[in-house]
């Protein structure tokens, strides 16, 4: 007999869970069966999301983030390039675009999240990618980088539309790559940069807030919070953001985070999702609410962690230890704390490092322990880690390396508690 | 934590006004809450959104965001800021006695 294992998402949480996956199987029978894997996914572009953030100030190319889906996964891990038109749980099926059916003993839902430009009235109207940008896809990030190496001055909006949105600090990394980038191009003072968001502060959690604000500050951003975008206006000269509350931000060039959802195909299956189509799941298991043979990772669950690939990363340990038991039938055990952990770009060639899980919010001290990097205060060593990263990604977490030092686990030396 | 009286009725509430114990809220009480906050006439569709409030609180542990409001609760995200003009989701969390609904990540 062969059981099946379904992927949906060929992203870093698919590719990891099915590497994983792939490496213990080869050694290991589940009850005397084979395991067969299958990563579905709509395109064989598998995109390094990290580095769309250095695409608009011509720190990154197209080219350098993105590498084919399939040369990701192990041999003998079957890639499938299809749309997905529907999970049918009762039948433990899926339904591709392509009209093939797969039939799945676990399937997992790795299929993300997306930018969700309709629900914003007017953002993808007049100026959309002349005056109006997003850096969360490679379009956006690229037409970006020529209108901002146009810029010669004037207001520079930067706007989360509504949370939840992948990697909560890159808006602010972007504020503060544009305040580098503009000092390099000797126009600084011409420019004025505004981070607008529906938070109440510069971040969700708040140390890290507080401090994020400082810097925000010290770098001449300005900042208006609790903003809840309603309407992208762009005729002519007449340019701004306006909230439902009536307050405006005027801008030259905005630059939007979108609002997300989880994949059209959660919506189209029965029980699967929620109201935004991502996928209601066990914080601790990852074991979807949908059915027991159901998993989910990464941007596509409803967990309350940050939609960001280190989450992606540290639940990947979990889910796979997780789905080697519900195969052998033994009780799931192993728990995900919430464990994120982000570099967040400061410019001048300079990042801060936080580190934080469910219960314990980012806070000073040092990664992993108390000779480790840096937390939560700008350091060389920080840019360079964040730069190594892309490295880090491609050969050690998409194929299932474990780093020592580095787990599921968040670790506790080195953090002063404030 | 702290306790104020409502229509009558003695409720605890938490630091930022939220309702510790949802089931000690009674219509009477929400019209006294939103005259607090300068609503001076509950409408039907501010009951509307209200009751949907806590139909979701009490099936999924928490309040809708305003997003999830504007999908789900048959009022527009635009008619639900007319409706709840200092925030939907915080104020009618606030005035339908649910506690503030866990949105932001």
């Amino acid at each position: 007999m062969t059981k099946q294992i379904v992927i949906l998402g060929g992203g870093t949480g698919g590719t990891l869970v099915a590497n994983r996956l792939h490496k213990h199987f080869k050694h290991h029978r589940a009850d005397h069966d084979t395991v067969q894997i299958i990563v579905v996914d709509r395109d064989d572009h598998h995109m390094y999301q990290p580095g769309l953030l250095f695409v608009p100030f011509g720190l990154a190319q197209h080219s350098e983030i993105v590498r084919p889906r399939r040369a990701q996964l192990h041999n003998g891990i079957e890639f499938v390039e299809s749309g997905i038109d529907r999970v049918e749980k009762d039948r433990d099926t899926v339904v591709l675009e392509n009209g093939r059916e797969l039939a799945y003993d676990v399937l997992v839902v790795a299929t993300g999240a997306q930018l969700a430009f309709d629900e914003t009235e007017g953002l993808t109207g007049p100026g959309w990618n002349e005056q109006v940008f997003t850096f969360y896809d490679i379009i956006g990030a690229t037409g970006l980088e020529a209108a901002l190496a146009e810029f010669e001055g004037g207001k520079l909006v930067v706007n989360v539309v509504d949370m939840p949105i992948k990697c909560p600090v890159a808006p602010l990394e972007f504020c503060f790559l544009a305040d580098w980038y503009f000092t390099e191009r000797g126009i600084r003072d011409k420019v004025e940069i505004t981070y607008a968001t529906p938070l109440d502060g510069a971040f969700t959690k708040p140390v890290a807030s507080a401090a994020l604000s400082e810097l925000l500050e010290e770098k001449g951003i300005h900042l208006v919070t609790e903003f809840n975008t309603g309407e992208v206006v762009c005729n002519g000269d007449d340019r701004k953001l306006v909230g439902y509350d009536g307050r405006e931000v005027p801008f030259d060039l905005a630059v939007v985070i979108p609002m997300h959802s989880g994949a059209d195909y959660v919506g189209r299956s029965e029980g699967l999702g929620d109201e935004l189509n991502f996928v209601p799941t066990n914080k601790s298991t990852l074991q979807t609410d949908a059915k027991p043979n159901i998993f989910a990772i990464g941007d596509a669950t409803n967990v309350p962690a940050s939609k960001a690939g280190s989450v992606t990363h540290f639940e990947g340990e979990v889910l796979v230890d997780n789905i080697i038991r519900f195969i052998e039938h033994r009780d799931l055990q192993s728990t995900y704390d919430g464990h994120a952990n982000c570099f967040i770009e400061t410019g001048f060639g300079k990042a801060l490092l936080i580190d934080f899980n469910y219960t314990t919010e980012p806070l000073p001290g040092h990664f992993p322990t108390k000779v480790g990097m840096p937390l939560l205060k700008e350091s060389r060593m920080n840019h360079l880690g964040k730069l190594m990263f892309q490295w880090f990604y491609w050969h050690a977490l998409l194929p299932g390396r474990d780093v020592p030092g580095i787990g599921a686990d968040m670790p506790e030396h080195g953090k002063e508690h404030v | 934590m702290s306790t104020a009286t409502y229509a009558g009725v003695s409720v605890e509430l938490n630091d930022e006004g939220f309702f510790v114990d949802p089931t000690q809220w009674t219509k009477d009480i929400a019209v006294e809450l939103a005259k607090a906050d300068d609503i001076d006439e509950l409408t039907p569709q501010h009951w509307t959104v209200l009751e949907f409030m806590r139909k979701e609180y009490f099936e999924k542990g928490t309040g809708p965001t305003v997003r999830v409001l504007g999908k789900t609760s048959g009022v527009s995200v635009k008619d639900l800021y007319l409706l709840f003009p200092k925030g939907p989701a915080k104020m009618a969390a606030r005035i339908a006695g649910i506690p503030k609904p866990k949105g932001c990540i």
